[in-house]
């Protein structure tokens, strides 16, 4: 699947986006493999409170079950308008 | 009854020709970069590619249903935007006022806790600084 990065996510895994395999069952046990990656990543995923999670380009949360994404994004709270 | 990513600068007159049909209200929202400090240049405002455009689209059409909206326009820019320039515009059409007002100030609370954009503060001095999300923000959903 395909793992997008946004804002300060995406600055402290140092790329927009990888290419991962993965069993994970969740957004949160996916968020532990990635961590595991580099200092860059546990960097990025330092603070779950501040994380959120696109499934598919559909805001979901960390615990929903996963099911077989094409596409998993996480980044910090939104800031727009 | 349309939503646009875009980085270009948008022009309300352009954007209100037409819109509404037989509609009694229209209210339009437009956001500005705020300097709260004197030392803002610019905010950089990046958004997720797609996922965007669907989020815009999905709270227009919860709007529209909500408040039986006539007709609705969602113009969001990113990309670096200059201090006193739109950053975006809501538009909200109705048959009464309430209706266009309240829809108009749902879609602002939507829009700034739950589309995904980011903004970066880009100081006089070229210090960047990502701006955090407001506790009121998302407690301003829940008045909905």
């Amino acid at each position: 699947m395909e793992i997008l990065y946004f804002a300060a996510l995406r600055e402290r895994v140092g790329h927009p986006r990888e290419t991962v395999t993965s069993d994970a069952r969740t957004p949160r046990d996916l968020v532990a493999e990635l961590a595991a990656r580099s200092d860059g990543h546990a960097a990025a995923f330092a603070d779950m409170a501040a994380l959120r999670c696109a499934v598919d380009q559909q805001l979901t949360d960390l615990d929903a079950p996963l099911g077989q994404p094409r596409e998993v994004a996480f980044f910090p709270p939104m800031t727009g308008g | 009854m349309s939503a646009r990513v875009q980085t270009a600068p948008f022009d309300l007159a352009t954007e209100l020709a037409g819109f509404g049909a037989g509609a009694g209200a229209v209210v339009t929202f437009t956001g500005l970069v705020r300097d709260d400090t004197g030392s803002l240049a610019a905010l950089e405002i990046e958004h997720y590619p797609g996922m965007t455009e669907r989020a815009l689209t999905d709270y227009g059409q919860a709007a529209a249903a909500r408040f039986g909206l006539c007709d609705w326009r969602i113009v969001h820019r990113h990309g670096r935007i200059a201090t006193g320039q739109p950053i975006m515009m809501v538009a909200t059409a109705a048959r009464h006022r309430r209706a266009a007002f309240e829809a108009a100030d749902y879609l602002m609370d939507w829009l700034k806790s739950r589309a995904p954009f980011w903004k970066r503060e880009i100081g006089q001095d070229g210090a960047a600084r990502w701006v955090a999300a407001k506790t009121d923000d998302e407690d301003s959903l829940a008045r909905w």
